[in-house]
């Protein structure tokens, strides 16, 4: 069984050293002067106002809201999708319709959230 | 000690340690944080019991989306992060009554249960199983998921634009 999970341990690891080596590597072997200017937020341009924890707008929950539904439905896509090819030979055409069914009655809801304007950044 | 058991392991220090930091840390956007790294931990143990497309789920849908909302929430209230959460150590006698008693409980249910001796290590990928039975015995329940979900997308919508 672990030799299926193989490229998911060599992509998990590659990816964490990566991360940590470019940022170790910059600290060890960058030389470092620093100045006040230098370590400002912007050294060119403008001073920084305020704090760093700003309330953000409530129009991003909403959207992380809608995301949530349509991420549950691609969740469901998934099994699906990944050996269509094996269930295309074992069941026929089937396979496609009922699929087409449940992609139609969600996009009904789709269309729905697009005219009353969910999608709108306004 | 095998390999298996190493990941498990890892994977369990992962789970443990993070949840601990989600609770002792007091400022809750790092608490936020840490609850990724607990999350992605019990996806890794689901993948070592041999439930693939639950780990996949728990990945898309719990580190994905629902940790996104949780700190959307904490980004979105106002002077949250100014807040001293309590994390000290108070009431300590009926603490330990309420934890011996649940604890106690929880230890015997540990130790007498039969516990399923399933052979995870080399069993099939669940995906392809799944999409079967979706495709052919589950296909009616499939198709009314569908209708779950529009409803639920029509609701939000309707919350979302009054």
């Amino acid at each position: 069984m672990l030799e299926q999970y193989l490229p998911v341990f060599i992509v998990l690891g590659i990816a964490i050293v990566f991360g940590v080596a470019t940022v170790l590597s910059s600290i060890i072997f960058g030389p470092q002067r620093p100045t006040t200017e230098k370590l400002s937020t912007y050294e060119s341009g403008m001073k920084p106002v305020g704090t760093t924890k700003e309330r953000v707008s409530i129009k991003y929950y909403l959207i992380a809201m809608l995301f949530i539904i349509f991420d549950l439905e691609v969740i469901f896509v998934y099994p699906w999708a990944v050996q269509f090819k094996k269930l295309f030979h074992e069941f026929g055409i089937s396979v496609f319709i009922s699929m087409f069914i449940f992609l139609v009655i969600f996009e009904i809801g789709y269309l729905y959230v697009y005219k009353k304007g969910g999608f709108k950044w306004d | 000690m095998t390999l298996y058991d190493i990941i498990f392991y890892l994977f369990a220090l992962v789970t443990i340690s993070s949840a601990y930091l989600v609770v002792t840390v007091r400022n809750i956007v790092y608490s936020a944080f840490s609850l990724l790294f607990t999350l992605f931990g019990i996806a890794g143990l689901y993948a070592l019991l041999g439930a693939d497309f639950v780990a996949i789920v728990q990945l898309i849908v719990y580190v994905g989306g629902i940790l996104i909302l949780m700190i959307f929430g904490v980004m979105l209230t106002n002077k949250i992060t100014n807040v001293q959460i309590k994390t000290g150590v108070f009431q300590i006698l009926p603490a330990t009554i309420g934890v011996g008693i649940f604890g106690g409980f929880l230890l015997a249910v540990l130790l007498n249960t039969n516990w399923l001796n399933l052979n995870v290590k080399d069993s099939p990928a669940t995906t392809f199983q799944l999409g079967q039975l979706l495709m052919n015995e589950w296909v009616l329940p499939f198709e009314l998921l569908g209708i779950v979900l529009l409803i639920a997308l029509l609701g939000a919508a309707s919350i979302a634009r009054k």
